[in-house]
């Protein structure tokens, strides 16, 4: 389990986290959600120790993080990296060696990462002859090839194409079946409501909600409930306790006072005839987020 | 910690445990440093910039030949007894003919430089001396040859045949003004080019770390430390295999072009130089990427490094422009920064005492230490921090 504790860090008047905690379990994956500014990508960096904290603590099961644990880490900077002139193959084999890995295991990781993630063709083209996507998943090779234990990803899914996502997904998701803490920040909110199993929320650096994406939804969820009939629906304004939000044709939404009069819609429209579906209004991470960050 | 990661969380397979070690610092030092070296080889300016200096080097060699001009010996004819004469001389090769009339063909045909005849012989055919003792008296010195020439006194011929007495010289001249130019002029050629090519170099792999952002992958998996050691361990591999591929060229130019004289004296001064340069040259590459690494652009190295260039600079003109001034050359002998070029030339020259070069590659140590130190300093400092430069108060407060 990878943990943040109390994490602190000022840029001159600003400050940048404020006692920023949070925990990312084994085989979870977790989501970073935040606006711009809001600290993701200063914590990521103090938790990989390009940046040192001003106070606070990273610890992996339970020992503070040092040097060597670091290079097990998996790191995908939202600055992307990689040099111009090598090539694909040969520098995603360099990083795998420089986390220890012998040279043939570090060829044959490379080779099968990179195949899955679609660049099996570009293997020996140089970085800076592929397109912005391809370069992208080249990167995210890069933080993967040395099979780290712990992986945190700056936005993996910026810039790339459904597709790629799609291939993105698997594999975090698989880094993740293995057993590893997964991070990765988004703001592709869809993405991240869709693939990931707990979810981090920060804004000014201050963490406003985190757990897992069900607890969340249940805690911020909506007391509305939604029903759809294929007859008429204007009837369920007759019924006591109720009051319609809005209403088209089979279709109304509501909230109800009591659990009684909500069962009381139902009862009427099975009566009525065709219920298509009943049920509570599904809150988006879009307004989850909106409602935890305001 | 390491341990409590696969104990309490079994991720890695048994295989893998095989696979992979924990880096070592060497290691991971010869990786970036291999690298380097990879990246280098594969720049076609670099490959340019190093043919483009052989052919130079080469083409000085073979001029210095021709202008030495001690090239091939001068064909004669002798006549009879004369060969005993013209055998002891190296500078002559002799053709043997006939009698005096064949020679003479020969030399008419311009097959020969002249023709070496014993002087009864020349007497006898009724030819007068047009220059030099008379045949009286340069039988009675015991010369018994005379040479002859077609259209001009045939004077060099003649020189080599010459006795020369023994000679003493009592206070010895220094080494020909004109060599000592040539030999420090050389030496500092070599030293700032290769100086500032890998210099340059080193920068600019420091920031294109930088501005590829591929800096903050490489530090979260190995150290500051390890990674300018790596590159200044690659770079300077390339300019020392430069310099022994170019020194190996000038030796090798020299003797096949049979200049053994100056080779023998450059002997002592070459490698000196070369143990200098090796230690310079790691101060040089300590300053250069640590100046380098105050900046985030490849646009900003320019000027950023210009000091670092300046040391390597002045030093060089003032060692070339001074090359006869002893006090400016024995002060520069100990600057760390022109020693590399000065010391040799003195040594050259024969202006240094034994403990001399010593002395200064002691400095020179105790500077490239101290450079490296601070350079790291700075180095780990500024790596992460992009956009405006980075002040050097800053970086060295940490």
């Amino acid at each position: 389990m990878l943990e943040l504790h109390d994490l602190t860090k000022r840029y001159g008047d600003r400050l940048a986290l404020d006692g920023v905690t949070f925990a990312v379990g084994d085989g979870r994956l977790t989501g970073f959600v935040g606006g711009n500014g809001a600290g993701k990508t200063t914590a990521m960096r103090i938790v990989l120790g390009v940046l040192a904290a001003d106070s606070g603590t990273v610890t992996v099961d339970g020992a503070a993080v040092t040097a060597a644990d670091r290079r097990r880490f998996g790191y995908m900077p939202e600055e992307r990296g990689l040099y111009p002139k090598m090539r694909v193959l040969e520098q995603t084999v360099y990083l795998a060696r420089l986390h220890g890995w012998t040279p043939a295991a570090a060829r044959r990781n490379a080779t099968e990462l990179l195949e899955r993630l679609g660049l099996g063709e570009r293997l020996d083209d140089t970085v800076e002859s592929l397109s912005l996507g391809n370069q992208q998943r080249a990167q995210i090779a890069a933080a993967l090839v040395h099979r780290p234990e712990v992986l945190v990803l700056d936005e993996p899914f910026s810039g790339l194409d459904p597709m790629a996502v799609e291939t993105v997904q698997s594999v975090l998701a698989d880094a993740a079946a293995q057993g590893a803490p997964v991070l990765f920040s988004s703001h592709q909110l869809d993405v991240v409501e869709r693939l990931c199993d707990d979810l981090v929320i920060i804004a000014d650096g201050r963490i406003r909600a985190a757990g897992s994406r069900e607890e969340l939804r249940a805690e911020h969820g909506s007391e509305r409930w939604e029903l759809l009939t294929t007859g008429d629906a204007g009837w369920v304004r007759g019924i006591p306790g109720v009051e319609v939000v809005s209403f088209d044709g089979g279709w109304a939404l509501f909230e109800a006072s009591t659990e009684s009069a909500r069962h009381a819609v139902l009862a009427e429209a099975v009566s009525r005839g065709d219920v298509v579906s009943f049920g509570r209004e599904q809150t988006t991470l879009a307004q989850i987020f909106k409602e935890v960050v305001r | 910690m390491s341990r409590n990661l696969t104990t309490t969380a079994p991720r890695r397979s048994t295989d893998a445990a095989a696979e992979r070690h924990e880096p070592r610092f060497t290691e991971a030092t010869w990786l970036i440093a291999a690298r380097e070296v990879s990246s280098r080889l594969r720049s076609k300016a670099f490959v340019i910039s190093t043919i483009v200096l052989m052919a130079a080097v080469l083409a000085s060699v073979i001029l210095g030949s021709v202008f030495a001009s001690n090239s091939e010996p001068t064909k004669v004819a002798v006549v009879g007894a004369a060969s005993g004469a013209v055998a002891d001389a190296r500078a002559l090769e002799a053709v043997p003919a006939d009698d005096l009339d064949a020679a003479e063909a020969m030399l008419r045909d311009d097959e020969v430089s002249a023709i070496v005849a014993p002087t009864e012989l020349v007497a006898a055919s009724g030819l007068e001396a047009t220059s030099g003792a008379s045949s009286t008296d340069a039988a009675a010195a015991g010369l018994d040859v005379t040479v002859i020439g077609l259209d001009q006194v045939p004077d060099d011929v003649a020189r080599t045949l010459a006795v020369i007495p023994p000679m003493v010289v009592l206070d010895p001249a220094p080494a020909d003004p004109l060599l000592a130019y040539l030999v420090a002029f050389g030496f500092g050629i070599v030293f700032f080019f290769s100086a500032l090519t890998f210099g340059q170099t080193i920068a600019q792999s420091v920031v294109e770390e930088k501005q590829t952002r591929i800096i903050e992958i490489l530090l979260s998996t190995v150290s500051a430390r390890a990674l300018l050691t790596g590159k200044v361990l690659g770079n300077s591999v390339m300019a020392f295999g430069q310099i022994i591929a170019i020194g190996a060229l000038a030796i090798v130019g020299l003797a096949v072009t049979g200049q053994r004289v100056l080779l023998g004296g450059l002997g002592a001064s070459v490698v000196w130089f070369v143990v200098f340069f090796v230690v310079g040259f790691v101060m040089l590459a300590a300053l250069f990427a640590a100046t380098a690494a105050t900046v985030s652009r490849a646009e900003d190295i320019g000027s950023v490094t210009t000091p670092v260039t300046m040391l390597v600079m002045i030093p060089y003109f003032l060692v070339v422009f001074f090359n006869d001034n002893e006090t400016v050359l024995t002060i520069m002998s100990y600057v760390p920064f022109s020693a590399p070029v000065a010391m040799p030339v003195r040594i050259f020259l024969g202006q240094a005492e034994w403990w001399e070069p010593l002395l200064s590659l002691v400095i020179l140590i105790a500077t490239t230490v101290v450079a490296v130190l601070v350079g790291e300093r700075i180095y780990r400092y500024s790596l992460l921090r992009t956009g405006a430069r980075v002040p050097f108060s800053e970086a060295l407060r940490g």
